[in-house]
């Protein structure tokens, strides 16, 4: 008999004017020491299927029709009271965010200890003994004397642990996880996928992982799920639905998630997740303003060199210098962006690859070193004129869609704001008419000048950025994790048109991601990270196939396996 | 911790310098304390004698030091008006204002904080928009519209407590009168604690009540629900300890205030404490009280703020040891 068995669930939320189904008649099963895998975009349902399960749907969210069985006992009925017996002590539940999902004022024996006796009976010495052996169990060294910190004295990865010690307190049958990886960098990601595999193999849970990283999916789980719009599609052993996709759906999901083995011309396109916005009208560069009167400083050799630059900051300030502490998050890193390249800087996070990106644009002062822009030294510029000639050169694009677009503008008026401001146009009919047209360039159509960021999503936030950025006319852009907020199917969308775009303006490009697909397929030249340090820079290719640095091989290695998906890309090219 | 502990006094030791300074400058600038002191017919050599006599011929600095040297010892010198030293009329009153703010305080907070929570986690519920409108109430109306209502009600009208003064006093120690002791001096305490502490009441309700919301939301409120806790360990060991940041914060502060600013409520009732007393000298430009009223004030508030930030370390653990 299956641990947890689901059919036809279906979960709406009552809105003002109407119903909002999100999960659509969902049947599935989940057998006892297997891993089963939902996956799907963002609004796809899959953790309100986790929800629901565990009895957590957010208010007004009702189950409408269906059943869960949890052993062949129905749970989907049971009252609040007993559904809260059920929860830690049948049904373990794993968050996303580990940095989060801790409570911050109460240590880590306090809260197994808390969570073990609500559902155990067990003394307090009992439990505790209990605790040391779950965190131990997890893989925290030292769990003896590490269990009586707080949760801000872990990293993100053992809390992670943590977590998923907090889940198993009570040896539950089932265990949710719901984007258990996905805030974490790929080394940590890799150690915690292997441990809920070790987990769930030993103790014989059940798991349900809900995640949107197909990776995740072909490597540890038995059965995978896809969702999309509240419905399965497509549901089966995982080596075969990743292996053999029937849908169109799974099969163009598969197809965008980007190849680490193969670089590709262009990401394909999904047309069946989301149309790409209104038709574009194209605009012709070579004559309007956009690509004209570019009116920079001829360069010879490299458009950007960086010479041993070098950033800390202070952690502990002092009176007296030889008390003060730094933070070094920059360390004597040098290299060059040829005209016309995207280089690509990876690494983990902390690594100080934003950093390098704040250096360059001027938001931060380096300690030392310079970087040379052109001709001219960006370190030394003093004159304002001359440091807001630099900035016009030079745009940034961010990671978060959301934050980064003043909230309480037009998209209009974020657009036309850099124009205006350096004067790059004469007159508001002509700021105008260029904001129309880069509106239509970056897909998004004339209409959405009149609306506000919130309107948007976040793919869509990510192209308005992308038209603020060009509105200076600059010859070189600064991407920091522009796509990693973003769903596999709108990467590949905003990925395409960042690349026409570079191809159209001659853009250089500083591209910085943490995923080394998605670097490979955009970047020319590769530099890898690591504590502030540049481990090797090569070409893109070259850092594939054979990566001189240990680190380079080390985070090639952790790159969850993409051989299923491989064949299933190949024959679906 | 003691580093901590050791900037944060240097730095309130730098605020009362400030305020000392103050409070000298008004001391001595304001007006002349020679005039305020003798009547019209004292002659130009017995002034001049006086003059010496206080130092008020020492060039500034030394003067500041010896007013300085003076307030440590709490010497705040003489009241003009009731020509008694300045210390012994505040130690006669301290204890009625302190025994008032501190009933109000603890009124605040017994009533505010469980409102609070019981707000943010029925926020549907009728009985938290009931809350919510009286508070908005207790936050609009002036503190003495409100002390008058009270009286007119509960003395003038059902005459259950008495409207004016601190009831029957029991002499403790040298100096300290209470009135906790005495039926009549709790019934005395009613009112005008009640109407000093009904601000703070409300503004520590909202306060928690808007936190609680806050913390509900976050992962860690969820994740203990999903590890199915019992709601009372979520709602008081999680979400409410989560929430005492700012509240204490807010809460130092206020006490702050109710001890400087009960001068109107005692007003209102009459109550023998400093804030009358400072009232009635600025009436009569007794500068001496009105100075030594501005140091105490400062003394209190920056004492108070000191404890908040030593509360702090003992709530959230994250400020107790150095970022990794």
């Amino acid at each position: 008999m299956s641990v947890l068995d689901i059919r036809d669930l279906t979960v709406e939320f009552p809105g003002r004017k109407s119903v909002f189904v999100a999960v659509d008649d969902v049947s599935l099963s989940v057998e006892a020491g297997k891993i089963l895998g939902v996956v799907g975009e963002s609004g796809a349902g899959k953790s309100t299927v986790g929800n629901a399960v565990i009895g957590l749907l957010q208010e007004p969210g009702h189950i409408a029709g269906g059943e869960i069985f949890l052993h062949g006992q129905r749970i989907d009925r049971l009252a609040y009271k007993q559904q809260r017996l059920l929860r830690g002590r049948r049904i373990g539940m794993i968050f996303q965010d580990p940095l989060t999902s801790l409570d911050p004022l109460q240590t880590v024996e306090s809260q197994l200890v808390e969570t073990i006796r609500t559902h155990l009976p067990l003394t307090g010495k009992q439990a505790r003994q209990r605790a040391v052996e779950l965190i131990d169990a997890v893989g925290i060294p030292d769990p003896e004397e590490r269990i009586g910190q707080y949760p801000h004295q872990f990293s993100g990865g053992m809390r992670q642990r943590v977590v998923i010690a907090l889940a198993l307190c009570a040896e539950p049958e089932l265990v949710i996880a719901d984007e258990p990886t996905t805030a974490l960098d790929v080394s940590i990601q890799a150690q915690i996928l292997e441990l809920m595999k070790k987990l769930c193999a030993e103790r014989n849970v059940a798991m349900m992982v809900i995640t949107h990283d197909m990776g995740v999916i072909a490597d540890i789980t038995d059965h995978v799920a896809v969702m999309y719009h509240g419905r399965l599609v497509e549901y089966g052993e995982t080596n075969q639905v990743l292996g053999a996709p029937e849908h169109p759906y799974t099969q163009s999901l598969i197809s965008a998630v980007p190849r680490p083995d193969i670089k590709v011309d262009r990401f394909p396109v999904v047309n069946y997740i989301e149309a790409a916005g209104t038709p574009q009208r194209q605009i012709d560069i070579s004559t309007h303003w956009l690509g004209k009167a570019r009116d920079f400083s001829a360069v010879s050799g490299p458009l950007v060199r960086i010479r041993d630059l070098d950033m800390r900051f202070e952690t502990r300030g002092s009176i007296f210098p030889s008390r003060r502490k730094y933070f070094q998050a920059v360390k004597k890193v040098s290299f060059d962006i040829e005209q016309g390249e995207t280089f690509g800087l990876v690494g983990e996070s902390g690594s100080g690859k934003s950093t390098i990106a704040r250096l360059v644009t001027g938001l931060y002062q380096p300690t030392s070193g310079t970087i040379l822009f052109g001709e001219t030294d960006l370190t030394s510029l003093k004159n304002r004129r001359d440091v807001l000639a630099m900035r016009r050169q030079m745009q940034m694009i961010f990671q978060d869609p959301y934050s980064s677009l003043n909230a309480r503008m037009r998209v209009r008026e974020i657009i036309a704001e850099p124009i205006r401001f350096h004067k790059l146009a004469s007159g508001n009919a002509e700021v105008r008419r260029i904001v129309d047209d880069l509106l239509d360039h970056v897909g998004l159509g004339t209409a959405a000048g009149q609306k506000y960021p919130h309107e948007f999503s976040g793919g869509q936030r990510q192209r308005i950025s992308i038209a603020r950025a060009l509105a200076t006319r600059p010859r070189f852009l600064i991407c920091d994790e522009p796509t990693s907020a973003l769903d596999v199917s709108i990467q590949a969308q905003i990925l395409n048109l960042l690349k026409d775009l570079q191809e159209e303006l001659r853009l250089t490009m500083l591209f910085i991601s943490h995923d080394l697909a998605v670097i490979r397929q955009m970047c020319n030249r590769i530099g890898v990270m690591r504590h502030g340090e540049l481990c090797e820079v090569s070409g893109c290719d070259q850092l594939f196939e054979a990566p001189q640095h240990a680190y380079t091989r080390e985070l090639l290695d952790l790159m969850p396996s993409m051989e299923l998906l491989s064949r299933a890309n190949l024959e679906s090219a | 911790m003691i580093g901590f502990a050791t900037r944060r006094f240097v730095q309130a030791m730098i605020v009362m310098l400030v305020v000392a300074l103050l409070s000298f400058t008004m001391f001595r600038f304001v007006g002349d304390p020679v005039n305020q002191m003798v009547g019209i017919e004292t002659s130009l050599e017995e002034r001049e004698s006086l003059r010496e006599r206080l130092g008020l011929n020492d060039p500034i600095p030394i003067q500041f030091y010896h007013f300085l040297s003076k307030a440590v010892r709490f010497d705040f010198g003489t009241s003009y008006q009731f020509r008694q030293p300045v210390s012994d009329l505040f130690a006669k009153r301290i204890p009625a204002t302190l025994e008032l703010s501190f009933t109000s305080a603890l009124f605040a907070l017994v009533v505010g904080i469980p409102m609070g929570i019981f707000a943010g986690l029925n926020r549907e519920s009728p009985v938290s928009k009931l809350f919510l409108s009286v508070s908005l109430i207790g936050i609009s109306l002036p503190t003495f519209f409100i002390g008058i209502l009270l009286i007119f009600l509960f003395s003038v009208t059902l005459q259950w407590l008495p409207s004016f003064g601190r009831g029957e006093t029991v002499q403790i120690g040298s100096w300290w009168t209470t009135g906790f002791l005495t039926v009549s001096g709790l019934k005395a305490l009613i009112l005008p604690s009640i109407t000093l502490g009904l601000y703070q009441m409300t503004l520590i309700m909202r306060l928690i009540r808007a936190e609680m919301l806050e913390v509900i939301r976050t992962d860690y409120i969820k994740f203990a629900r999903a590890r199915g806790l019992p709601d009372r360990l979520v709602n008081f060991r999680h979400a409410l300890k989560n929430t005492l940041v700012p509240v204490v914060t807010i809460t130092g502060l206020q006490l702050g205030s109710i001890i400087a600013f009960a001068t109107i409520t005692e007003t209102v009732f009459q109550w023998p404490g400093m804030g009358l007393m400072f009232l009635q000298a600025v009436q009569n430009v007794d500068i001496p009280i009105m100075s030594a009223y501005l140091l105490l004030t400062a003394f209190m508030f920056v004492a108070i703020n000191f404890i908040v930030d030593i509360l702090y370390f003992l709530i959230d653990p994250r400020l107790r040891v150095g970022r990794p």
